[in-house]
């Protein structure tokens, strides 16, 4: 329809050509069981793309998500090892302290008039020692309800298992597509990343939806961290180093313009499943070292980019 | 009276932008505000619009005074306004921009169906058939500015401030977007019309008020106040008549910069030109017939694919602006905002800059040079600011115009290319500006004009080449230069019956 949905157009076609190359070296990679894991060990990052798919689209940035994912597994870990909480009140705890950091740095953001970059950079170093203050070591939980959580799934046909955090992964995207896409904030950030000057003409509350949105990705990186801590069953504060680098990658990849106000959160799942996808083939073929996962990345980036800017100057000149 | 001020006053450090001035705006009346750059039309409107917060004086609407803090409580008592640009956001649909702040919800979540239906709503009447669920961006500034007008009618539905609405229309847009402000006019609404085109504001207004330095002139009914009465209330003087004196420059055939074939495809077919020494070659045509592509291949700004440029030294280098400067060549730009002015720097930083550029930077100009010469040029061009630290985005459009021709006077081209040189600036530094070029050519510099406006073309020009269609299509010379001649070339091949006059006003505008 427009211009702005062809890098969505983009992934998808990409997406399912890699798995249709995949498919034809490897069969077994069509199965709901290879399907079932992509899932589920991408349900971290996906979340975490989720907000950051927000953050972009508003024309902002946010480097502390990975710092944020280790600091939660952390926390979850110290705190159901050195009290009696149950951990659904640890979780509900956990994200209501890193919507809370989210939001202070949305707060600083626009108060300061301060670039989203310096600020979330500062929050990536202070959620990251807040981590090591909790503790040193990587913390293992042996609660009886992970291990419930670690072991609920459904099978799908072809005994392949969409697990929980699968689920919960396929839950946020939906969350995210309705909040970006279905709500008055959603165009209150597509408002901000096009031209925050005429939004606040136009009278988008400009200092709220800053706010708002910052607070979403921290939200999205606590339930990360859950999920995280659920899928290592330990709190470790050096864990997901670079995560929000990943994360940013699957955005682009989604064929989100990084300059913001045009992009598509299903299309940051697609992202992350084709990065996925990558490591899967790799982990099939054997003889690759894991590193072509991160070179075949960064070949995907520098191509979407690229198109973005092509389509830019498509823009400028009709 | 729907709106009025009294004894509004608005003070900047250093000037009076606005001294006591009253204003009334009635119902179903379009009332056009003008005046010179600087003259307070702009510090009215933000006082009205909540923008700036006034000194003194009170503002009335329908007898009620208001105090509007921001645009969005001038718009909920019922004052909308549109800029000539930065309205809407081209990202979003055109249903998403009319309802923004307001989308219909059902549980919360935007009902897309009843968007479409209020957006459409909202756009009857407006004589427009668009699919609202299309980004705004693929629709013209023309189709746009209707959309915010929609929006601000909508949302306010009282007053409507247009803020050089018409500044990148052409003039077909321009009657599509006058039959809209019409119907609004009948509907009752007060329509404050800002507008650099007087034939435009002839055309739609029914009453005129004319400010100057911040204080309230006149105000009469348009059809009681013919033009040169209008310029005179504006300027505060009798503007001298711009005799077009054709006085021909003694031009020496030999001594030129001859182009031959210069071109890039898809932007300006390969034309000749020969620019002699002292010589002002005018570039006429509609908006987007290749002018500014013709000025962007000769500079090298866009390097042409094919052609060649020498003089009476061999070759000339354009491959880019660089390789033209240091050829003595220089560009100023037509959207000075964008690509000509640095707001932040002072005006002696930025009248210095292209001469720096030249230099090196491992020769800076000394402070006092410097300064030297920007005060120069701040006298020889009536520059008017404070001094010469003050940064240039604090000056007005035509100041700011005349900073960017010191800055290229300062490196002393031998070729000087002037794209809309006074666009939206006002009647006053026009006239300065023509008489500057004037002044220049006299001491032998070249220099190519491009122009909206016929009668400054036919004014400064030897020469005037006609544009079309990516195409230089005419040459006229000596006594053909009339605004006449020129509309007749712009027009001549749909010279269908009618098309005469829109012609004549597109180029114009």
């Amino acid at each position: 329809m427009s211009i702005r949905a062809l890098p969505l157009y983009a992934t998808i076609a990409i997406f399912l050509l890699a798995y249709l190359i995949c498919y034809i070296q490897f069969p077994a990679m069509l199965s709901t069981r290879v399907i079932g894991n992509l899932l589920t060990d991408n349900a971290y990052l996906g979340i975490v793309a989720v907000g950051m798919t927000v953050v972009i689209v508003s024309g902002g940035i946010d480097l502390s998500v990975g710092s944020v994912i280790a600091f939660a597994g952390v926390f979850i870990a110290v705190i159901l090892r050195d009290t009696g909480l149950h951990p659904l009140v640890v979780f509900a705890m956990l994200l209501l302290i890193t919507t809370a950091f989210g939001a202070a740095m949305g707060g600083m953001i626009h108060l300061l008039a301060m670039p989203p970059f310096i600020v979330t950079l500062a929050g990536m170093f202070l959620a990251r020692g807040a981590g090591y203050m909790l503790s040193i070591d990587s913390v293992p939980i042996a609660d009886p309800f992970y291990q419930m959580m670690q072991r609920a799934y459904f099978v799908m046909p072809g005994r392949g298992r969409l697990t929980l955090l699968g689920m919960i992964m396929i839950a946020a995207v939906i969350l995210g597509m309705i909040v970006l896409h279905r709500t008055r904030f959603g165009t209150n950030v597509y408002a901000l990343g096009g031209d925050a000057t005429a939004a606040r003409l136009m009278g988008v509350a400009v200092g709220r939806t800053t706010v708002a949105v910052y607070a979403f990705s921290g939200f999205m990186a606590g339930l990360a961290g859950i999920v995280f801590s659920v899928y290592t069953s330990a709190g470790y504060p050096l864990a997901t180093v670079g995560v929000e680098l990943s994360a940013i990658a699957a955005v682009v990849i989604g064929g989100t313009l990084l300059t913001g106000g045009s992009g598509y959160m299903f299309g940051t799942l697609i992202g992350v499943l084709t990065m996925g996808l990558i490591q899967t083939y790799i982990v099939f073929d054997g003889s690759l070292s894991s590193w072509w996962t991160k070179i075949a990345i960064g070949a995907l980036l520098l191509m979407f980019i690229l198109l973005q800017k092509g389509l830019l100057r498509l823009r400028v000149s009709q | 009276m729907l709106l009025s001020t009294r004894d509004l006053t608005k003070a900047f450090p250093g000037t009076k932008a606005l001294d006591a001035v009253d204003f009334d705006l009635k119902a179903g009346e379009v009332h056009a505000l003008l005046g010179e750059n600087g003259a307070g039309k702009s510090t009215l409107i933000k006082c009205l619009t909540g923008a700036y917060r006034r000194d003194s004086g009170d503002i009335l609407f329908e007898g009620q005074p208001i105090f509007p803090q921001s645009t969005l409580e001038a718009q909920a008592i019922g004052i909308g306004t549109v800029y000539q640009e930065v309205n809407l956001l081209p990202n979003l649909t055109v249903a998403e921009n009319l309802t923004l702040g307001h989308q219909p919800r059902r549980f919360g979540i935007i009902h897309p169906r009843a968007m479409r239906a209020q957006a459409e709503d909202m756009l009857a009447g407006y004589g427009l058939d668009i699919d609202v669920r299309r980004p705004l961006e693929y629709y013209s500034v023309a189709v746009q500015q209707i959309i915010a007008i929609a929006r601000a009618v909508h949302l306010s539905g009282r007053v409507l401030i247009l803020d050089e609405p018409t500044a990148s229309l052409d003039a077909r847009e321009v009657q599509m977007l006058f039959d809209v402000i019409r119907d609004l006019r009948k509907r009752g609404l007060g329509i404050i019309f800002i507008s650099h085109f007087l034939d435009q504001v002839y055309d739609i207004s029914d009453r005129l008020t004319i400010l100057r330095n911040g204080r309230h002139i006149a105000t009469h009914p348009a059809a009681e106040l013919d033009r040169m009465q209008l310029i005179t209330l504006m300027l505060g003087h009798e503007l001298q008549h711009e005799t077009a004196t054709r006085h021909r420059p003694a031009v020496d055939p030999t001594d030129a910069i001859r182009f031959s074939g210069m071109g890039r495809r898809g932007r300006i077919a390969p034309f000749d030109l020969t620019v002699h020494k002292g010589e002002v070659i005018g570039m006429a045509g509609l908006l987007g017939s290749g002018r500014t592509e013709s000025a962007e291949v000769l500079f090298g700004a866009v390097p042409g694919d094919s052609g060649t440029a020498e003089d009476t030294n061999g070759p000339v280098d354009l491959r880019n602006p660089r390789a033209a400067i240091a050829a003595g060549f220089a560009f100023a730009p037509e959207d000075r905002k964008t690509e000509g002015i640095i707001a932040e720097l002072s005006v002696r930083e930025n009248i210095i800059l292209a001469l720096q550029a030249r230099r090196g930077w491992a020769r800076p100009i000394p402070q006092a040079e410097q300064s030297r010469m920007a005060n120069d040029y701040i006298k020889r061009l009536d520059i008017r600011t404070p001094d010469a630290d003050k940064p240039v985005g604090l000056l007005s459009g035509g100041n700011q115009q005349k900073v960017i021709l010191a800055r290229w006077l300062a490196i002393n081209p031998r070729f000087l290319i002037l794209d809309e040189p006074t666009r939206g600036i006002d009647v006053g530094a026009h006239a300065e500006i023509l008489r500057l070029i004037e002044d220049v050519v006299a001491q032998g510099m070249s220099i190519l004009v491009i122009s909206s406006e016929l009668d400054e073309l036919v004014a400064v020009s030897h020469r005037v080449i006609v544009v079309r269609d990516r195409q230089h299509v005419s040459q006229l010379t000596g006594e053909d230069v009339t605004t006449d001649t020129i509309v007749r070339a712009i027009a001549a091949p749909e010279a269908e019956p009618g098309s005469d006059s829109a012609a004549t006003r597109e180029v114009m505008a």
